[in-house]
């Protein structure tokens, strides 16, 4: 790439910046997400893992309120809730992020080839996201972690192959009018394969609205991973926000209203989901072109 | 509308029932080789016996076979045998729908109403106090795990406060009858279908809101209002009635969620319904019941998004003609 081409880019993102900084809401959810993130890193700092196992808690008054095992209590095992709440922001962010990708990968790969090839190459991949939108989404992610099995990489994987229609679609509506652009025909016109075309032209076009579209599909991958641990198909190694909403649950702990241990993973879950729904509609008000058209009219 | 489009649409939707059968066939067929063995692991079986059970799940024969005889016997709705209590599936879904159906149908009517007249009115008073609150209390709601929602509200109006049961659907010792049964099981149903209620409002009004948007800068809009039409006759004689089309489609398609949509409520409120089945489905794996279940919560999903294709050319002119 030229050093031509190099200059606008950074330009571009440069002003894109200056415009992501005026949103008010945007930088609130990027603040919050800042801070889950320097927690999930820097967890083995903050917290320890030691104390996520009840092996090693059997020292500790168990079913107590914040005031008796400061700062948030434990669990019906004596674990500490605040060591649980540190290391489970990793698996809901990993979970989020790695599923995302996934997704973003696939409905990249369907949407440019539908959107780029036509004809039948459209009109089976078409289906193929015309059925993974109708089917119902929990109940497959379900069904597919129950067969596989319960771990981290299954829940990642089973969120991942089943939110990429969304992606698919908006990036084949998008390539389909980056395709009637003149430059892309007189490219065409010069002798370009079909992999130049994609790759120089397609692809960095539709890369900004991939990117606004993989923040809004985080928080979904993560409500996900919530609802799937809660129904006990998470990874028995790792402690997450689902899973000790679900071992709250089935030890009583309603019954016993022992809130501090339910209340504060529901409570991190909504941070996140909500500053990640804040980072991505203020990208997509930015970079999303009808959005865009929308605002200034 | 013609005879073309319908059949299309119909032949469509048949096509992606097939492929869920495919899909489901295989999932758990190839994936779970040999669920006898699975199952029945660590007792000793004769070979005779295997044999028998494995005729009776409908494991012999060729893959292909077996595939013949699974379409089959699905047309004739017969799902096969639940493996936790040996009763056929179809009986069991049969006896859990209703309960699901009447709670996430109510909540579903509940919240769509007020997340539609949610949505007017922060859309029509865009940029407002109002609409910064209303939009903000539908994106923290779309936010909240529905089951986290229902766990606190359990805890705050059924343990503490006492005012709702805290769990199934009737009062196993009361012994009522009649109208009094209606109105126990009504009681239990409050807090799951409140917590339902508030966990969709929020997208119905987010859509509502974004739909009064789109129409805003309508010219028939400044039209109605040249014409000296009040602000309230211009937002609902034709401001509503054109915006309520993109919300048609967003219930219809929620009616086709209705049966899968509350399984973790339904586990948090013990609420014995197709959601509460999937859970208990999920302890052994019961293949055959989560099969079934997966078949119902597609069908009724593809039944629906048929409904809201078929409608939508039949509510705005303009799809219809173009």
């Amino acid at each position: 790439m030229t050093a031509l081409a190099w200059g606008r880019r950074k330009r571009a993102l440069a002003q894109t910046w200056a415009e992501y900084r005026r949103d008010r809401e945007g930088m609130t959810g990027l603040l919050v997400l800042g801070g889950f993130v320097a927690v999930a890193l820097l967890a083995p700092l903050l917290a320890d893992d030691a104390q996520l196992s009840a092996v090693n808690t059997t020292g500790n008054e168990v079913w107590a309120p914040p005031g008796e095992h400061p700062p948030l209590g434990t669990d019906s095992l004596g674990r500490p809730i605040y060591d649980q709440l540190v290391y489970g922001s990793q698996v809901s962010l990993l979970v989020g992020i790695a599923a995302t990708l996934i997704a973003i990968v696939i409905g990249t790969v369907v949407g440019v080839s539908a959107g780029f090839f036509g004809g039948w190459v459209d009109a089976v991949l078409n289906r193929l996201s015309e059925w993974f939108l109708v089917i119902p989404f929990i109940p497959l992610a379900i069904v597919l972690a129950a067969i596989l099995g319960p771990s981290l990489r299954n829940i990642i994987f089973v969120i991942g192959v089943t939110s990429w229609p969304v992606t698919a679609r908006l990036i084949r509506a998008q390539v389909l009018t980056i395709k009637q652009r003149l430059y892309v025909e007189r490219s065409r016109a010069l002798g370009a394969s079909s992999l130049h075309v994609m790759g120089r032209h397609v692809l960095p076009n539709v890369a900004p609205l991939v990117i606004a579209n993989a923040t809004l599909t985080v928080p979904v991958a993560i409500l996900s991973e919530t609802v799937l641990s809660f129904l006990g198909l998470s990874d028995p190694l790792r402690v997450s926000w689902g899973s000790m909403l679900e071992d709250a649950f089935s030890a009583g702990a309603l019954g016993r209203e022992a809130w501090w241990w339910y209340l504060p993973p529901g409570l991190c879950v909504i941070a996140v989901v909500l500053a990640f729904t804040l980072v991505g509609r203020a990208l997509e008000a930015i970079l999303d072109p009808r959005l865009r058209a929308g605002r200034a009219g | 509308m013609s005879v073309r489009f319908v059949v299309g649409k119909v032949l469509g939707a048949f096509a992606t029932l097939a492929f869920v059968l495919v899909f489901n066939f295989f999932l758990f067929r190839v994936v779970e080789s040999n669920p006898v063995a699975t199952l029945y692991r660590g007792r000793n079986l004769t070979d005779a016996q295997r044999d028998e059970l494995t005729r009776q799940f409908g494991l012999d024969g060729s893959k292909l076979e077996q595939f013949v005889r699974y379409v089959e016997q699905t047309l004739q709705l017969n799902l096969g045998r639940s493996y936790a209590t040996n009763r056929p599936v179809i009986e069991e879904i049969w006896a859990a729908a209703p309960q699901t159906i009447a709670l996430v149908g109510v909540a579903t009517v509940i919240s769509m109403v007020i997340g539609i007249l949610m949505g007017i009115s922060a859309g029509w008073r865009r940029g407002t106090t109002q609409d910064r609150v209303l939009t903000s209390t539908s994106m923290a709601t779309w936010s909240t795990p529905d089951f986290w929602l229902g766990m606190i509200l359990l805890t705050v109006f059924a343990v503490q406060l006492g005012l709702f049961p805290t769990g199934g659907i009737e009062d196993p010792t009361s012994g009522a009858t009649g109208f009094a049964k209606l109105l126990d099981q009504a009681w239990h149903m409050a807090l799951p279908c409140l917590t339902l209620a508030i966990a969709y409002v929020g997208e119905f009004a987010l859509v509502m809101r974004s739909s009064i948007l789109d129409v805003m800068r309508e010219d028939y809009l400044t039209l109605a209002r040249a014409k000296g039409l009040r602000d309230a006759q211009v937002r609902d004689r034709h401001a509503v009635r054109n915006a309520l089309l993109p919300s048609t489609a967003l219930i219809a398609i929620n009616f086709g969620f209705v049966l899968s949509g509350a399984i973790a409520v339904e586990t948090v409120f013990s609420w014995p319904g197709l959601g509460l089945l999937t859970t208990e489905a999920l302890r052994g794996p019961d293949l055959p019941m989560l099969q079934g279940l997966f078949l119902v919560f597609s069908a009724s999903v593809i039944f629906f998004n048929l409904v809201a294709d078929l409608l939508y050319p039949l509510l705005d002119p303009r799809v219809r003609y173009s």
